[in-house]
């Protein structure tokens, strides 16, 4: 079921992983031999700010498998499929706002929904919303910014994709 | 939540325990990245000293502070949410907002690695299209966001950032 891209995609994240959890321990490493009193706050600090997290993160997860389950390569191509116009735009941006998954994971839906006759402009407002607003990651947003900053913010990112939408299908035509 | 759960578990199961399965592979994923970020971020409160945050993006850091919270934003892993902490500490030691919303924007969109996967699954002119939007687009709506902040707003939110950091 897997394609040779998606083997590399998986390869290619665990490379990354790799790479961030030894640069964190490096940094880590570092700390401890410097100053073991400080690294042992910093840790404290890391789990505390964590902990208070936690509610809202997991409700964050909770959410997008519940959304995730939902979706399916046919039904999505037919809403926002190329001939959908403007109201298939509107769809993939609403639900980009809606997803949070991790782009590793989106792209590869992407390309098989271009593949499968999605526009690319559909596909471009849905990647740029599902990266850059969260209607999931609001309540948590609004924790730290308050909620005219989350407000805002989101629907600044919400337009501004629309105009992502807009350039690429002029790219993409000329 | 639980309760949207139980309907959709009472209207079609195989979609709810597909979900469960979902949730609980993304929240593996979750565990997986979210350790190194928090350390990260404990590591960055407990030993920058406000004085080099000042430096780079607090008030005063000009060009150099946008270009290093660009910077700071695309090189940095992990989902959006990921981003908030790490912002609330930036505020913690002082860097102006305009940086922070830059550094938010970076995170959400410019992701370096992504960019190169990006480019192969839906082709270069997607890829560069995109980028080139984003980078006066996140400037944009940076700017915007600092322009319409009052000071009680901007006071309330730098102490959010301390009281959530403060363990």
């Amino acid at each position: 079921m897997r394609s040779i891209a998606q083997n590399s995609l998986f390869r290619r994240r665990a490379e990354m992983e790799y790479t961030f959890y030894t640069v964190t321990l490096i940094a880590l490493g570092f700390s401890f031999w410097k100053d073991r009193t400080k690294t042992a706050q910093a840790l404290r600090k890391a789990w505390g700010t964590f902990e208070m997290i936690l509610p809202q993160l997991l409700g964050i997860i909770l959410f997008t498998g519940l959304v995730l389950a939902f979706t399916n390569p046919e039904v999505i191509s037919r809403v926002i499929g190329e001939r959908s116009g403007w109201l298939g735009i509107v769809g993939a941006a609403v639900v980009g706002s809606l997803t949070l998954i991790p782009g590793f994971v989106a792209l590869p839906i992407c390309a098989l929904l271009i593949q499968n006759g999605a526009g690319y402009m559909q596909i471009g407002a849905f990647v740029s919303t599902l990266m850059m607003v969260g209607v999931v990651t609001f309540p948590m947003e609004k924790l730290y910014f308050g909620t005219k900053v989350a407000l805002i913010r989101n629907g600044l990112a919400f337009l501004f994709s629309f105009l992502v939408a807009l350039v690429i299908g002029w790219v993409h035509q000329g | 939540m639980m309760i949207l759960w139980i309907g959709v578990y009472i209207g079609k199961p195989a979609l709810a325990i597909r979900s469960v399965e979902l949730t609980v592979l993304n929240l593996c994923q979750m565990l997986l990245v979210i350790p190194p970020i928090f350390v990260l971020l404990g590591l960055l409160d407990v030993w920058v000293p406000r004085q080099t945050m000042v430096k780079f993006l607090g008030e005063g850091s000009g060009a150099r502070g946008i270009v290093l919270s660009f910077v700071s934003g695309a090189v940095a892993a992990g989902p959006l949410y990921g981003a908030f902490p790490v912002a609330a500490v930036f505020l913690k030691k002082q860097a102006t907002f305009l940086n922070v919303f830059i550094f938010i924007g970076a995170w959400s969109t410019i992701k370096i690695p992504m960019f190169l996967f990006e480019w192969q699954s839906l082709g270069g002119k997607f890829a560069l299209t995109r980028l080139c939007l984003n980078i006066p687009g996140i400037l944009l709506i940076a700017w915007v966001l600092d322009t319409i902040l009052k000071p009680e707003e901007r006071r309330w939110i730098r102490q959010q950032a301390d009281d959530l950091s403060l363990r």
